[in-house]
């Protein structure tokens, strides 16, 4: 891990917060930063970049940008960070913001053309005009082509999306999945949104009043029963699954995932084949212990039980089943735990109330 | 004719001058004063804006003393064998450095303080040196309160007249400035040779001030152009 991951240890105190993190994470795909605003991601992701001061241990797959004995200034070191508000040099055109890192790294180091970054984020037609001419969305694309031509060796963002509406936020997502696919550059991920957070990460850290209380991959953090956050309407798993037949007539799509498949509402332009993140929320999952026909649901999986949770919360039980390989939540009333009887190991029917696309 | 082109391009001169010198030494001296955090900051600003609030006359006599064959400056200059500096052009340069000083520094530290120390952050995770900071960012952003800054200290540097008098009197091409000059027709009685002056003075400071109007105004819109 040491050579090839992203190891950060810092310790800081800034009036009363104080942060104390000791992480080992992956060099590679998108580790999100989860936590209520407040919890010390924002300043974690400040302290790694070197924005922030603090003691600690900063090392880039076997690059030490800070150790006991020193600290490296944020100009030299290869990262990038995407602010959460416009950060676009107003006095600049999109054209010059883009140059402005491009030109301050040797030639030797540049990985990420011009023309790319440009073609990524779709940039072409902006290209001459002055960033307050920009909609949000569009600034934000600008900001993060700015940040990748520097090509850096990690790169940071700080809730990119937080500031803006609705409809931005949906024209930037496709551009960070696509990032997230097609780099082989690490991304560090700040955000407060389940939403975002389902949808674009590999790997997941939570955070709370400054401690690290959750960390691995986003499957199975999402499938824990103990919700750090006591999220329980929120709860559920996360699927990588793949498209793989169109039902025309009812309008549905089979979606398969390793274990299993379920059907669901998927929209005209997404082709077969395609790979799609699906969310299974626990409350829409009820068990059966043997499989019913009479009745509306259409997703029924046979599974086996894992792991119960008795009362999360006083009256809710969580149940954790297996699915092949693939973990569910299910959220049942306390009292249905008990009326079932069930118990680890036991073999189920789950019945999926709804499955949605995660966008 | 001489006598009268000879006060205002001498006046002319020495604004100017003070105007390069004060942008070159007042720069450093706003930033330090819009980034710094010591306690020193506040002592420092007050002594920047003293020229401000002091009779100009107040300034002009403690320079003379400083300056002159018992001050501290003025023992050095003379071991350095620069002579004295009161009654000289040059020491009227210093003196108008020193009285025009808030003039250049005020509308840069206020340049400088509004300039969001975010952009400054980004600018170093795009591998921007603290220098290179300085110069790609800082200065453009602030364009703005170095037009100000220049216009205020050049005119006022002309319309100052009690320091002059003080520390340079009235030596004809030497420290007879265009204040000096109309004070002196006045008190022979050469009314009209001073209205020629007064009233150039009056359409000079008038056209200044609307092209500084107006020019701000466009650099603010301009910004983005």
């Amino acid at each position: 891990m040491a050579a090839t991951g992203i190891k950060a240890r810092f310790a800081c105190k800034v009036g009363t917060f104080s942060l104390d993190v000791d992480l080992d994470l992956p060099g590679s795909g998108l580790t999100a930063l989860f936590g209520h605003s407040g919890c010390g991601k924002t300043t974690l992701l400040r302290c790694m970049a070197g924005l922030q001061q603090a003691r600690g241990i900063m090392r880039v797959k076997g690059d030490e940008w800070q150790s006991e004995s020193g600290s490296r200034p944020v100009h030299q070191r290869p990262l990038a960070y995407v602010f959460q508000e416009t950060s676009l040099f107003p006095h600049l055109s999109v054209k010059r913001n883009l140059m402005y890192g491009y030109r301050r790294i040797p030639q030797s180091e540049r990985q990420i053309t011009f023309d790319q970054a440009i073609e990524w984020l779709g940039l072409s037609h902006l290209i001459n005009r002055m960033p307050e001419k920009l909609s949000g969305g569009e600034r934000q694309r600008v900001a993060i082509a700015r940040a990748l031509l520097t090509s850096p060796k990690l790169l940071l963002m700080d809730e990119p999306l937080s500031a803006l509406d609705q409809s931005s936020k949906r024209e930037i997502m496709p551009y960070l999945e696509a990032l997230r696919d097609n780099l082989a550059i690490p991304m560090l991920y700040v955000s407060h949104s389940t939403a975002e957070v389902a949808r674009l990460a590999d790997h997941i850290v939570m955070m709370d009043k400054g401690q690290v209380i959750a960390q691995g991959p986003l499957q199975q953090i999402m499938a824990r029963t103990d919700q750090p956050f006591g999220l329980e309407d929120d709860a559920g798993v996360i699927l990588d699954a793949t498209l793989s037949e169109r039902d025309k007539r009812w309008h549905l799509c089979r979606a398969d995932f390793a274990g299993g498949h379920l059907w669901l509402r998927a929209d005209e332009n997404l082709a077969i084949g395609q790979r799609v993140r699906v969310q299974v929320l626990a409350k829409d999952i009820s068990l059966a212990l043997s499989e019913q026909a009479d009745q509306s649901i259409q997703n029924t999986l046979p599974a086996t039980i894992n792991e119960i949770a008795l009362e999360v919360s006083p009256g809710t039980s969580m149940v954790r089943l297996l699915a092949g390989p693939t973990p569910f939540l299910s959220r049942l009333t306390s009292r249905a735990v008990h009326s079932l009887d069930i118990a680890p190991g036991q073999q189920v029917w789950m019945q999926v109330k709804s499955v949605a696309i995660v966008d | 004719m001489d006598i009268y082109w000879e006060p205002v391009w001498l006046t002319l001169k020495l604004a100017g001058l003070t105007t390069v010198l004060l942008l070159v030494v007042g720069t450093p001296v706003a930033w330090w004063l819009a980034r710094s955090t010591h306690w020193v900051r506040q002592p420092i600003a007050a002594i920047v804006a003293l020229p401000l609030v002091l009779p100009p006359t107040v300034l002009g006599f403690y320079l003379l003393v400083l300056m002159g064959p018992k001050g501290m400056v003025g023992q050095f200059t003379e071991q350095l064998g620069l002579g004295l500096l009161p009654f000289t052009f040059e020491g009227l340069v210093i003196a108008s450095v020193i009285y025009s000083l808030p003039f250049t520094v005020q509308p840069l530290q206020n340049a400088f303080a509004s300039i969001n120390e975010q952009f400054l952050e980004v600018a170093s995770t795009l591998r921007a040196s603290p220098r290179d900071r300085f110069f790609s960012i800082v200065l453009p952003l602030a364009r703005p309160g170095f037009l100000t800054a220049g216009v205020l200290t050049f005119a006022h540097t002309i319309g100052e007249f009690g320091v002059v008098l003080m520390i340079g009197g009235n030596i004809p091409g030497e420290t007879k400035v265009l204040s000096v000059a109309i004070y002196d027709h006045v008190e022979s009685l050469e009314y009209a040779q001073a209205h020629w002056l007064a009233a150039g003075m009056v359409v000079f400071s008038f056209v200044v001030l609307v092209t500084l109007y107006s020019l701000n105004g466009r650099l603010q819109s301009g910004l983005v152009k």
